[in-house]
């Protein structure tokens, strides 16, 4: 294990998240407004975001709770966005189980949807990695984005009630999560995933408690899974 | 500029259901996150299971927005075409280009130009 190759690959993480300013950013400062809008106060919108860490979920529980929701409903709902955290979790234990476990405490804990994604696809393309590379990389990605998450979440609060709504801010959500998958679609297996699981979540969005979600993820997970055998024994399989 | 301010609106639930929220999320979310890789470390998994795990990502994203896209938040959940064209412009431009700047560059691109036209 060389320290320079894993400073470069630390490096290689932050600038393949470089592009994740644009939403991250936004994404940030749109969940800032949003809690200061819901009434908390600065340090109770931090102290939310720096301990979740995981917009998506911030963001529905504390919408439930506006919406006079039981408690446990908007935790239970929150928590539902967050079980995808499981899934990647064991989606990227073949690459990064092999390592101490308070290295892999940290992962843990600054696992968002784009340090993982970058990172799987990052592991999928060099699959020689050596363990202290990965773990390199996956931190060089945290090291852009959990920063600007929680700065963008403190502007938001601070200056947020500005923000016109016709700026569409809001929308930077989905084509921040779409961005990650797009170049991800390089096999039919993949792009019949993607499509199902999109299709799939439309009737599943009506299910309780914000069950769709995984329930959409894992019939698309299912179908691709399906794919890529049957296309295995037809012998045009052509992914690593 | 328009001052289309939001309105700060009363605070509906109580400091005591925040906090319950706020340690539930941040506990539960680092559980689920940690989870896997504590237990499983570096065990090798069947290649079923690999295989279902490889289309985790593929899948999980497009679950989590499509409803998002068809129904946006900003039209209070009405069908709304220029939230479309920008969601599956981000879809093309970034498969084309295989890099995800490409994808939210065509993205923020469409969405203010429909708007705009």
């Amino acid at each position: 294990m060389s320290s320079s190759t894993s400073f470069s690959d630390f490096l290689r993480g932050a600038r393949d998240s470089i592009p994740f300013i644009l939403v991250v950013g936004p994404f940030g400062a749109v969940f800032g407004v949003v809690a200061a809008g819901s009434g908390l106060n600065l340090f109770q919108i931090m102290v939310y975001t720096g301990s979740i860490f995981a917009g998506a979920a911030q963001l529905t529980s504390l919408g439930l709770l506006q919406e006079q929701a039981p408690t446990i409903i908007a935790l239970l709902s929150g928590l539902a966005v967050n079980l995808r955290m499981g899934m990647y979790s064991a989606s990227l234990t073949p690459y990064m189980g092999d390592a101490p476990l308070w290295k892999r405490a940290i992962a843990a804990y600054l696992m968002v949807d784009q340090s993982y994604a970058l990172s799987l696809a990052r592991f999928e393309r060099d699959r020689d990695m050596p363990m202290p590379n990965r773990y390199a990389y996956f931190f060089g990605t945290a090291a852009v984005i959990a920063p600007l998450w929680c700065a963008a979440t403190l502007v938001g609060a601070l200056v947020g009630v500005q923000i016109p709504d016709s700026w569409n801010l809001d929308f930077i959500v989905p084509i921040a999560f779409l961005s990650l998958v797009a170049p991800m679609l390089r096999t039919p297996a993949h792009r019949i995933a993607a499509l199902t699981a999109g299709l799939v979540s439309l009737p599943a969005a009506f299910l309780p408690y914000n069950l769709g979600l995984i329930v959409a993820g894992a019939l698309g997970m299912i179908v691709g899974a399906r794919v890529e055998l049957s296309l295995r024994r037809k012998g045009s399989w052509t992914d690593a | 500029m328009p001052e289309e301010t939001v309105v700060v609106v009363e605070r509906a639930f109580t400091d005591a259901q925040f906090w319950i929220i706020c340690a539930g999320l941040a506990v539960g979310s680092f559980a689920l996150r940690f989870g896997f890789l504590a237990l499983m470390g570096g065990r090798t998994m069947p290649e079923a299971v690999l295989r279902h795990l490889r289309y985790t990502a593929v899948a999980i994203l497009p679950a989590l927005v499509t409803p998002l896209v068809i129904w946006p938040a900003a039209t209070d959940g009405v069908f709304s075409l220029p939230h479309l064209a920008a969601g599956a412009m981000t879809v093309i431009a970034g498969y084309v280009t295989r890099s995800a700047l490409g994808g939210i560059l065509g993205g923020i691109v469409t969405l203010y130009l429909v708007q705009y036209l």
